[in-house]
């Protein structure tokens, strides 16, 4: 990722990010975002390895030439999950034919309750194109870990709930991790950030 | 106290209520707007139900069953930094005049152990207790209709 430092320091010194757009891809190290949080320095999240609910194995490469949007949770949850997978619906749309490249991921931090079928319905429904990735116990620990993700299972009752870290996490096509998306904001802030996403790369 | 004891115990306070009720006597009264649930799909064992609750004197909700789940407790969304913890409360207070939002950033009714998938449009229904600041308990009943999963938060909003 950090192949020419010197000049990308330069480039993002001299305030003309402009230029690293037209020269193409990763000539700016740093993003400027209006509503999320610049990423660009975060090392996050690149070597998970879980699978769709169809069983195959799936990697952040998987997802090369898409942007790709993480967002973490599990189908019992009330209303952070379904509420931050409707918003990315709205963001896509508004995004206009670049959304078509916005690739939402979920993975559930559940995977003893939410079985393959029930989590690839409950993505399918928001959008037929979101995927869900589900892991192993010690898969899904070590996954959150990577991402800096933070969960927690919560007993009630004779069940439980959990408590979880509700940022989407937002990758350029070429699988360099750009932009942090807060839960309180809404579908046209994040379309904004997106397509910034979007021009550098 | 065992449940038969509770029962005893409660009769002739419901039968005050009926009582007070009929006879048209200004009961503390609280009102449900926009009661909806959170449709699922098969095999998807919990959701929420969202409303708006106005008490007309200084109240308390003390529970809400229903019979769409097997166990039914108030929960309430909390951000702590970027961590979102949904845990349950024992009681909601309802300020006098002033609309209480049951929503995906607050206080929600949460079903867990669904009998049955809940599809968009089903009526699910819910028994809210609420007390006033008198003390006289009342119960509503309100039927939330579901939307559907991919239903945002707020029809209204945004």
């Amino acid at each position: 990722m950090n192949d020419f430092p010197t000049r990308r320091r330069v480039l993002a010194g001299m305030g003309i990010l402009g230029l690293g757009v037209l020269a193409g891809c990763g000539d700016s190290n740093t993003l400027s975002f209006k509503y999320g949080k610049d990423l660009s320095n975060e090392i996050l999240g690149r070597t998970f390895r879980l699978k769709d609910p169809q069983g195959n194995e799936k990697t952040l490469s998987s997802f090369r030439g898409m942007m790709p949007m993480v967002f973490f949770g599990f189908t019992q949850c009330p209303a952070v999950c379904p509420t931050t997978l409707a918003r990315a619906v709205q963001a896509k749309k508004l995004m206009g034919r670049d959304g078509d490249r916005l690739q939402v991921i979920f993975i559930t931090l559940d995977p003893e309750r939410d079985t393959p079928e029930v989590l690839d319905a409950y993505v399918k429904l928001f959008d037929p194109t979101f995927v869900a990735l589900r892991g192993t116990l010690e898969q899904t620990a070590e996954v959150a870990k990577e991402f800096k993700v933070f969960y927690e299972k919560v007993p009630v009752g004779d069940t439980y709930t959990i408590s979880h870290t509700s940022t989407s996490y937002v990758y350029d096509s070429r699988g360099v991790l750009r932009l942090g998306l807060s839960h309180s904001l809404t579908a046209q802030e994040c379309a904004e950030d997106l397509l910034t996403v979007m021009e550098v790369c | 106290m065992n449940p038969a004891a509770k029962m005893k115990a409660l009769r002739p306070f419901t039968v005050l209520a009926v009582a007070l009720s009929l006879s048209g006597y200004a009961m503390a009264q609280t009102t449900v707007e926009d009661a909806w649930a959170r449709a699922t799909v098969p095999g998807q064992p919990a959701t929420g139900a969202f409303m708006t609750l106005t008490a007309d004197s200084d109240s308390t909700l003390l529970s809400v069953q229903s019979p769409a789940a097997k166990d039914t407790q108030i929960h309430q969304s909390t951000m702590k930094g970027d961590v979102m913890s949904m845990l349950p409360v024992d009681e909601v207070s309802l300020p006098a005049g002033e609309p209480v939002m049951f929503d995906a950033n607050g206080y929600h009714v949460m079903l867990m152990g669904l009998v049955k998938q809940v599809k968009e449009g089903d009526a699910v229904p819910l028994t809210l207790k609420i007390k006033n600041a008198q003390g006289e308990e009342e119960t509503l009943e309100v039927n939330a209709v579901a939307r559907a999963l991919n239903a945002p938060d707020h029809a209204h909003a945004h």
